[in-house]
């Protein structure tokens, strides 16, 4: 059961990955994105991660697809549509060097050679505390000071969006 | 993973299937007798003006960008709502100096006109 | 529950607090006060700075790892958040007036100034992977604006784009190798890193993958040579004010966190990181000295040479020993007097309608104003490192840490290089000097905040030059806790 799920939502991350690349239209495309999104949720929670996967609905297939689909939208992408995809040496260099990258994947994670450190929380203790607890609980005492900081950078972000993005300042 | 999820991936599924089901039955069962009224795109029956793919202003980025911005102030309240009796006094200054922080990025939003139509 | 914190902590980061303070009020006033009036606003700012100073010599002798080792407040921490001040302060200065002549006067610009501060202090005096991530971030989205502030403008656009695209490349690089660390060591506690790879097995393909990927993150921020790409276009475009501080800033703050990380998190590796920052080095400093010399544009061409000036600085890092981390203090010190200064002679020759950020754009600057072509034959002798101008006594410290540590041949390299330097900084001096004025140009735009910045560069370039003692001390004390 676990591993079918796990194999079933890894086939529709990858496939949807693949899909929102070689998808024409780019509606589409983010479309597919979403499904990723989603799909990778799923991938979180079945590693005991129900807050990040919250998270991942909520900010990513939520708020940042509605960004994607504005900046479509503001795009004029008939003409891209229309236009055929360049082969030729592009294609196998990219190809040559994914194939490069997946290499050295391989030998850096297959064979066993990556072994972590187990860190404080166990997938036991986590549940038994519950997901959410915990990352409250770490969030709002160890993690307090880059939390704070998290609203620095989220007001340089409004001023960012307003100066750049405004037409008329004043 | 938690066996409490169960429902939600039940749901899902379900929903596929029945999405699938129905698009396929129509198309399996239904009779097609095309006519160049039946293959306009329908628009509370008023006839369709222009195209679809009509682009966007520039201004729906702005607030979409504001949008994110508060959508991930949000996701930070929910682990303090969470756990906040167990932090007491303390837990509810941090999030207020979280969230006032936050409100002078909406004051100053509001006063330059970010949330205006122009 | 108890708070997660003591008194002492917030002692430890009340500079920061009052930093942010500041920066928070400066946008308040940017609404509150009338449009022509947002001079005041730069003011208030340098009046921010002002205070925040104070409470770093307030909060100086404090010693604490704050927030669970989030924070770590230490002499080496001390002479960065003060080195960023200073920035913070020069730039505000040269900003002033040139933000009018540019059209652009606005509040939120000293604001984000501000803040990309707060983000470079917290980087410096970062004790975790965490804290030292959002402090970057907090500075590059700042700087992301910053660079795209002249918003009519294609070019400014541009740079903003360009440095925005390879930003969070290089943040996602970063966070891989973060993740790896991470993930093999089971915290993101800097020291508590180094104690658990310190029991591990050290040929592990993944750590070296971590090692890589952090210094390729970290070799964006700085501008080291194959990850240097986006950075002379981005600097050209940007307005000239930020340039200034896009060249100082990230890179004292980015060498900050690196000698942060690969001292206090993975010094275990220190015989593989070494020979890669060795490789850094020398093709940083070559591809940034020979490149510079083509350039007609004098922004370009600082782009360039501040390229090559991130390759003398990684010398003292391959070097390692306390000489050669001490000379990298010292060398930043002065690297942002001189460079900064030479931006503000850019922005002095830059006047309404005319962006002058053309080398022939200073011909015949000598007989039109002496002394601004003096000063400017000051910061190109000191960037080229000749005395008695502090760029040679930061060159000297780090060429000589290089030979005691038994890099002879690297040294003779950055020497060879400094010669190339010579030819086109020199190639500046004499359309200067020698050059007859081909069109007279209208009146330099002056005035007093840019005269007090360039007062200041070219009094520290030469105390720092002539009498270089107590400088090299204070960078030798700094090193304490981080070695």
């Amino acid at each position: 059961m676990e591993l079918g799920l796990f194999i079933v939502l890894a086939l529709v991350a990858m496939a949807s990955a693949i899909a929102v690349i070689i998808q024409r239209n780019p509606v589409y495309s983010a479309l597919y994105l979403i499904l990723t999104f989603l799909s990778l949720a799923g991938l979180y929670l079945q590693l005991q991660a129900q807050f990040i996967a919250a998270i991942q609905v909520i900010v990513y297939a939520g708020a940042i697809m509605v960004l994607f689909l504005f900046v479509i939208m503001l795009l004029d992408l008939r003409k891209e549509e229309q236009r055929a995809v360049k082969g030729g040496y592009q294609l196998l260099i990219g190809l040559l060097l994914a194939a490069i990258l997946l290499g050295e994947l391989g030998l850096v994670f297959g064979g066993g050679v990556l072994k972590g450190v187990p860190g404080e929380f166990s997938p036991e203790k986590v549940s038994a505390l519950g997901n959410t607890q915990v990352v409250g609980r770490l969030l709002f005492t160890d993690f307090l000071l880059p939390f704070e900081l998290t609203s620095v950078i989220l007001l340089v972000a409004i001023v960012g969006a307003i100066v750049l993005a405004k037409r008329r300042l004043d | 993973m938690p066996i409490e999820y169960l429902p939600i991936l039940a749901l899902i599924v379900l929903a596929v299937l029945f999405a699938l089901g129905t698009l396929l039955m129509s198309s399996i069962f239904g009779p097609k007798r095309p006519t160049p009224e039946k293959l306009s795109p329908y628009e509370c029956g008023i006839t369709p003006v222009g195209t679809a793919r009509e682009r966007f202003s520039v201004k729906f980025y702005l607030i979409a960008m504001l949008f994110i911005v508060f959508d991930i102030e949000i996701v930070f309240l929910y682990p303090w709502a969470v756990v906040f009796r167990q932090l007491r006094l303390f837990g509810l200054i941090e999030m207020a100096i979280f969230i006032l922080i936050l409100c002078i990025g909406l004051c100053y939003a509001w006063k330059k006109g970010g949330l205006e139509w122009e | 529950m108890s708070p997660p914190f003591t008194i002492n902590d917030l002692w430890a980061i009340s500079p920061e607090m009052v930093l942010t303070t500041a920066a928070i009020i400066l946008l308040i006033l940017d609404f509150l006060l009338p449009p022509g009036r947002r001079a005041v606003v730069g003011y208030t700012g340098l009046l921010g700075i002002g205070a925040t100073f104070a409470a770093l010599g307030a909060s100086a002798g404090v010693r604490a790892e704050a927030f669970s080792g989030m924070y770590l407040s230490d002499p080496f921490t001390l002479f960065f958040k003060t080195i960023f001040l200073l920035i913070a302060a020069l730039i505000i200065l040269i900003s002033l007036n040139y933000l009018s002549v540019e059209g652009v006067d606005q509040g939120e610009y000293y604001a984000l100034v501000l803040f990309a501060t707060v983000g470079m202090m917290i980087m410096a005096a970062s004790g975790d992977l965490l804290s030292l991530y959002i402090g970057l971030e907090t500075m590059s989205l700042s700087i992301y604006v910053l660079a795209g502030f002249l918003r009519k403008d294609r070019r400014s656009n541009e740079a903003a784009l360009k440095y925005l695209l390879m930003g969070a490349f290089s943040s996602g690089i970063l966070l891989y190798g973060m993740t790896l660390l991470y993930g093999l060591s089971g915290s993101t506690n800097l020291k508590a890193i180094s104690r658990t790879l310190a029991a591990q097995d050290l040929h592990n393909p993944a750590l070296t993958l971590a090692m890589i990927l952090l210094a390729a993150g970290f070799g964006f921020k700085i501008a080291t040579v194959p990850f240097h790409m986006y950075l002379p276009d981005a600097y050209e475009g940007a307005p000239t004010s930020v340039t200034a501080f896009m060249s100082v800033g990230p890179k004292a703050a980015g060498f900050a966190v690196l000698l942060r990380v690969f001292l206090l998190a993975i010094p275990s590796l220190q015989g593989s990181w070494v020979q890669l920052f060795y490789v850094l080095s020398v093709l940083t400093m070559t591809v940034g000295n020979v490149v510079a010399i083509a350039q007609k544009n004098i922004k370009r061409m600082l782009a360039y040479s501040s390229i090559a000036h991130v390759g003398y600085l990684l010398i003292g890092l391959v070097a390692g020993s306390p000489l050669g981390i001490s000379a990298i203090l010292l060398y930043l010190l002065v690297y942002i007097l001189m460079n900064v200064g030479a931006f503000a002679m850019v922005i002095l020759l830059c006047r309404q309608g005319l962006r002058g950020d053309q080398i022939e754009d200073f011909s015949g600057l000598a007989q039109k104003s002496p002394l601004a072509a003096a000063t400017m034959l000051i910061f190109l002798l000191s960037l080229a490192g000749i005395p008695p101008t502090g760029g040679f006594v930061a060159k000297f410290y780090v060429f000589g840490a290089a030979i005691k540590a038994g890099y002879v041949l690297l040294a003779v390299i950055a020497v060879v290089n400094t010669a190339i330097s010579l030819f086109y900084y020199m190639r500046v001096a004499m359309v200067m000097y020698m050059r007859e004025e081909p069109s007279p140009i209208t009146a330099l735009s002056p005035s007093r905040p840019l005269h007090w910045a360039l007062a200041i560069a070219i009094l520290g370039i030469l105390i720092i030059g002539v009498y270089p003692g107590p400088f090299l001390g204070w960078a030798w004390v700094s090193l304490t806790g981080l070695l």
